[in-house]
């Protein structure tokens, strides 16, 4: 009977997953109408409940890809993954149109680029606030508070050691996950409610699927503008975690 | 024809990819570079141009199928997540995280600012 199940499950597992995330979506709209009145965003719960579910997924199976690692739910992996989020992403930029670009062009240039710098920086600081004096440890962790994919670019190019990449990808993660959980509630106050501010926060923040989940829970409209620019940012991260910032950090340590 | 919008988001998506992944070679870095925000801007200029409309509406519901689907896919992209990892990661990890969140958000009405003041001065300016 089990095995029956499985083989099924196994064999149509994007299909399930479209069941699975169908029905999360329902009970997530319905606890946001129940017991908050609308005031948090159905699409916020179901996000949390997501994540949620990524870290039981996690601590039962050990793997790295959250509830995707266990067999019967294996679809969300493929649903969820690069190819179809970034098919999805970029379908939203229709009906966009090309004057409300041109518009933000020049500050989500800057935002990009003062972004990369400021997280950097910001993660850099903690590292040493925290006792570490060696640029390569430096750099990676500040490397890593730029995204998950920035750490182990950086710290692999200027050889850093398996714990430091570790611990550059831990921070990037914890900053996905907190832009993803934090942007509906700050929203408001940093004037994120225009296309215009949408492309300085991609830039700013710079994690793809932080952003992503961010404005799809705050305002849907607002995605492919933050979205635009952060496809960017992970770009120039690389560009210059390995070259500009570690010879930045090598001059003071 | 539904699969006219898709095929045209497809490619769009493909060609993005590539000139993102060749924009990395060329920069020296194993990275893709802009790659899905090129292909937002193609789809952008390929979905006002003239030509686009003359596709049948059924192109249009093509696109507007997987943008509807936006939402579910960041749920399931969420739910994969490696948040065991980011939990564990300890203090340090947790402390570079949190503080590069707050001091960006910090950034973005002032950065905003910046360019909203900028396009307010073009404006006057070219105004007779």
């Amino acid at each position: 009977m089990i095995d029956l199940i499985e083989s099924v499950f196994i064999r149509n597992s994007l299909v399930v997953a479209f069941a699975v995330i169908g029905v999360t979506i329902w009970l997530s709209y319905l606890l946001a109408d129940k017991f908050t009145a609308g005031r948090v965003h159905g699409s916020a719960i179901a996000i949390a409940l997501g994540l949620l579910a990524a870290y039981w997924g996690g601590t039962v199976t050990g793997g790295t890809k959250g509830v995707a690692d266990i067999t019967l739910l294996g679809g969300i992996g493929l649903m969820g993954g690069g190819m179809l989020r970034d098919f999805a992403i970029v379908s939203t930029a229709f009906g966009v149109r090309l004057s409300e670009l041109k518009k933000a062009g020049l500050a989500g240039v800057v935002s990009i680029i003062a972004g990369v710098i400021v997280s950097f920086v910001v993660g850099a600081g903690v590292a040493i606030a925290f006792g570490y004096t060696d640029p390569i440890a430096i750099t990676t962790i500040g490397a890593g508070a730029v995204t998950y994919i920035v750490g182990p670019v950086t710290g692999e190019a200027i050889g850093a050691s398996g714990e430091m990449i570790t611990l550059s990808v831990a921070a990037g993660l914890v900053k996905s996950i907190l832009v993803m959980i934090g942007t509906p509630l700050v929203a408001r106050s940093i004037g994120l409610d225009n296309p215009q501010s949408a492309m300085v926060f991609g830039g700013l923040m710079g994690t793809t699927s932080g952003v992503a989940a961010g404005l799809a829970a705050t305002d849907p409209k607002l995605v492919p503008y933050g979205a635009m620019t952060a496809t960017f940012y992970t770009g120039v991260g690389c560009l210059l975690g390995p070259s500009v910032l570690f010879f930045g950090v090598s001059l003071f340590f | 024809m539904l699969i006219y919008g898709v095929a045209l988001l497809a490619t769009c998506l493909v060609i993005g990819m590539l000139v993102g992944q060749a924009l990395g070679a060329a920069l020296g870095i194993d990275a893709n570079v802009g790659g899905v925000g090129i292909a937002m801007l193609l789809l952008v200029i390929a979905s006002n141009s003239a030509r686009f409309k003359g596709l049948s509406s059924g192109a249009a519901q093509g696109i507007q199928f997987w943008s509807a689907m936006y939402i579910p896919i960041v749920v399931a992209m969420a739910a994969q997540q490696n948040v065991a990892a980011a939990a564990s990661g300890g203090l340090l990890a947790l402390v570079a995280g949190v503080a590069a969140v707050v001091v960006s958000f910090l950034l973005v009405p002032v950065i905003s600012k910046i360019g909203r003041s900028k396009t307010e001065t073009q404006q006057s300016g070219e105004a007779p």
